[in-house]
């Protein structure tokens, strides 16, 4: 043995830079800053994730077992993570054994040439898409067109984010930043074949997208997918989705080619009951969701003929590795806690600078690629939360993702060493440690009574402090502190009086 | 019952009427209240910037100055300082500290209780002999209701109180967008949080936004007045502690 580097890859793996959306260009306050200024897009945000919050917490609340159901997802999620190798294998032994093929790829770099290759052994410069999370976060289709491979969206809101050379700003409803007279426009300028009197009624928009859509259902013979779920028992594949393109994707074709995160494996096929009970009243707030497809292998004469599985790592054995961290892989992207966080509800996802936003994003996105330094972006992400707990309540398995927020926080600091910030917390935890320093330093912050003036509170700070009165006032801190009162003659008096109060 | 008052280190600073406020109440109740002198600060700023290093030493003076046999039960006019004791000082005492502290963060922690719960929970009473003759909107802090699951526990006290005006807070569930550190962080995003907030309680067209967090209402509060708006914010402790003979003789609490 030597302990000499030998250029071999760390372990566990990462996800790699440059490849793929796991990493913005700007921290999260500072993309923030530009969603803020756009209050269309505030005002789309807020009004979508209002209608799927009530309309969840309307149908969750209607199942007497919904809390067991929790539990059940969250344990059966628990277990397969803990032996994830394991029924990694089995899966691998089903798909094959009915007739599938399976590719490991240990990164978006892997993966994202497993699946060209495979589209060029066909011939085909065209692929279909069902709209999937796993190739979003490889960006297939940018690395497809590269290598001059047309992908086609055909999830609606997908399309609408792609013919808007957007990126998209939800797990589930990509293009909710978008209205409906935004959409029109994108589609009039960048579908072919689109009816130049196009009105934004919805209808019509369905309608022109469908006319679209079906002549590429029909003609391209590849199809691209990712999976709500692999079955290892079984070797079973399934994506449930809303719209049925999925379905024509998944049938159609002769070539179908499935990538899937290895965390998306479960157990046994009688745990889908479980999770198709929570995914649609998570996600869209619907008792079951219109379209359930599943497929297992390659079935003679019925169906894609060629069928492949890419398992995808790209930074998923770094998150298992860490005891805490690992929860995050739990996740079943149903968006839940999307649609009922504060900062999401303001900013929308393109601030999270990454394929997954929101609540969960911010914990997964930093686990799977890293936080590299101080300046890394995705080193913002963990502080991108009130921790308000909203999320962990809506989270389906039970993600408990404001403890896992601050577990990250706790990495990022002990990563990126000493500064301003730590300078001063270190010092405020000196004050505080001891009630003779602490009294010390309210005496200091006496003298922002002096600051204050006559009209009582604090409009300016100095940076970073600024932050705060930018927008808000401090009050002047009072002319005694508590502990001050306690021990005043006037203090004791009250005391005094309000025990013979008690006693009368 | 003998209670120990933990004031926290922004309450004994910049909001010590909460304080004063919960322990003439809790006197009156026929209480007796200690001060343990050396408190300070319950760390939860470090823990959620993640410096749990530097939380090692507040939680181990939180520990000890609680830690008296004789306390039977520790109250905070602060569901997050509260949730804090809760949930944290025991991550950071398994991380950094002894085994003994450990077993005295257990020991402390099952006695600390925010003031809604010490009151309907511990002491079995909702109404509190209070009179506050003015409209009020109830805020309940992320923390009250998320970490410690107050739950209607503030607003039974509140309803019990005498000529109060309650008013329903729209969205009251949403946070206020302090988060402590964040607000100075990710200042713009809390901003627009906040003035979401602001705006709900500005339609109660209440007096008084009312929370059981000094924290929160500071960042409401601070809100408000910037926007020059006459509603003024107050500590859920101090309309439950006004009593019409004060209000009558002119002292206020």
């Amino acid at each position: 043995m030597t302990a000499v580097g030998l250029g071999l890859p760390g372990f566990p793996p990462r996800a790699p830079d440059g490849v793929g959306f796991l990493r913005g260009t700007e921290s999260f306050p500072e993309a923030a800053h530009h969603e803020l200024a756009n209050p269309q897009l505030r005002r789309n945000i807020a009004k979508a994730t209002h209608t799927i919050r009530e309309k969840r917490l309307r149908v969750t609340g209607e199942l007497p077992d919904w809390q067991a159901l929790r539990d059940t997802g969250s344990a059966v999620k628990v277990d397969t993570l803990n032996r994830l190798p394991e029924l990694l294998e089995q899966f691998e032994a089903a798909v094959v054994a009915r007739g599938g093929v399976v590719h490991w790829a240990a990164d978006a770099i892997e993966a994202d040439a497993i699946v060209t290759e495979l589209v060029e052994a066909t011939g085909s410069r065209e692929v279909i898409k069902v709209k999937s999370m796993a190739t979003q976060e490889i960006g297939l289709n940018e690395h497809l067109e590269s290598v001059g491979i047309r992908a086609y969206e055909t999830d609606l809101a997908e399309l609408i984010v792609q013919l808007g050379h957007d990126k998209p700003s939800h797990i589930l409803v990509p293009a909710i930043h978008r209205n409906r007279s935004e959409i029109r426009e994108i589609f009039l300028n960048e579908m072919d074949g689109v009816d130049p009197n196009l009105d934004d009624d919805p209808q019509h928009l369905a309608a022109a997208s469908r006319k679209f859509l079906r002549h590429k259902f029909m003609t391209v013979p590849v199809a691209v997918s990712g999976a709500n779920f692999g079955i290892a028992e079984t070797g079973t594949l399934g994506v449930v989705e809303s719209e049925g393109n999925g379905r024509m994707c998944l049938t159609l074709p002769q070539t179908l080619i499935t990538v899937m995160g290895i965390e998306k494996i479960i157990p046994r096929f009688a745990d889908l009951e479980v999770f198709l009970q929570l995914l649609p009243r998570s996600s869209t707030g619907e008792r079951m969701n219109p379209y359930t497809s599943m497929w297992t292998g390659v079935t003679p004469g019925d169906g894609p003929q060629n069928f492949h599985v890419v398992l995808l790592d790209n930074g998923r054995t770094a998150a298992l590795a860490d005891a805490i961290g690992r929860q995050a892989l739990k996740c079943i992207r149903c968006s839940a806690c999307l649609n009922v966080c504060p900062v999401y509800e303001q900013t929308g996802g393109h601030a999270y600078g990454s394929t997954y936003p929101g609540p969960i994003g911010a914990v997964l996105t930093p686990q799977l690629t890293g936080m590299t330094g101080k300046d890394d972006p995705n080193a913002s992400l963990p502080f991108a939360s009130s921790l308000c707990g909203a999320c962990f309540d809506a989270c389906p398995v039970e993600i408990d993702i404001p403890s896992l927020l601050i577990e990250l926080r706790h990495q990022k600091v002990e990563h990126t060493g000493f500064g301003p910030e730590a300078a001063a917390m270190r010092a405020a935890s000196i004050a505080m440690s001891s009630a003779t320093r602490f009294a010390l330093a309210q005496k200091a912050a006496g003298l922002g009574r002096l600051v204050a003036g006559k009209k009582g509170t604090i409009s300016t700070l100095p940076p970073p402090l600024s932050g705060w009165t930018d927008a808000r006032d401090i009050p002047a801190p009072p002319r005694q502190t508590f502990r001050q009162w306690w021990k005043s003659a006037e203090g004791r008096a009250a005391i005094a009086e309000a025990r013979a109060e008690a006693s009368s | 019952m003998r209670i120990a008052l933990f004031a926290t280190c922004i309450g004994d600073t910049l909001f010590p009427d909460a304080s004063k406020s919960t322990a003439l109440l809790l006197t009156r109740l026929g209480h007796d209240v200690v001060f343990p002198p050396g408190q300070t600060c319950c760390g939860q700023m470090h823990v959620n910037t993640g410096y749990q290093p530097d939380a090692l030493p507040l939680v181990e003076n939180y520990a000890e100055n609680f830690g008296d046999g004789s306390i039977d039960a520790i109250v905070a006019p602060s569901g997050s300082c509260v949730g804090s004791v809760r949930h944290q000082h025991e991550i950071v005492a398994r991380r950094y500290g002894t085994t003994a502290l450990c077993g005295r963060v257990e020991t402390v922690k099952a006695k600390t209780y925010e003031l809604s719960e010490l009151l309907v929970d511990v002491l079995g009473v909702t109404d509190v002999g209070a009179y506050f003759p003015h409209r009020v909107t109830y805020h309940p802090t992320c923390h009250s209701l998320r970490m410690l699951r107050v739950g209607e526990k503030p607003l039974r006290l509140l309803r019990a109180v005498r000529e109060i005006d309650l008013a329903e807070l729209p969205a009251a569930d949403s946070c206020c967008g302090f988060g402590g550190t964040f607000a100075i962080k990710n200042a713009e995003t809390s901003t627009a949080m906040l003035a979401d907030k602001i705006r709900n309680v500005g339609d109660t067209g209440a007096e008084f936004c009312c929370a059981g967090d000094s924290s929160c209402l500071m960042h409401i509060g601070g809100g408000m007045t910037r926007l020059r708006m006459a509603t003024r914010t107050i500590h859920l402790a101090e309309i439950l502690a006004s009593v019409e003979s004060k209000v009558a003789s002119g002292v206020t609490v």
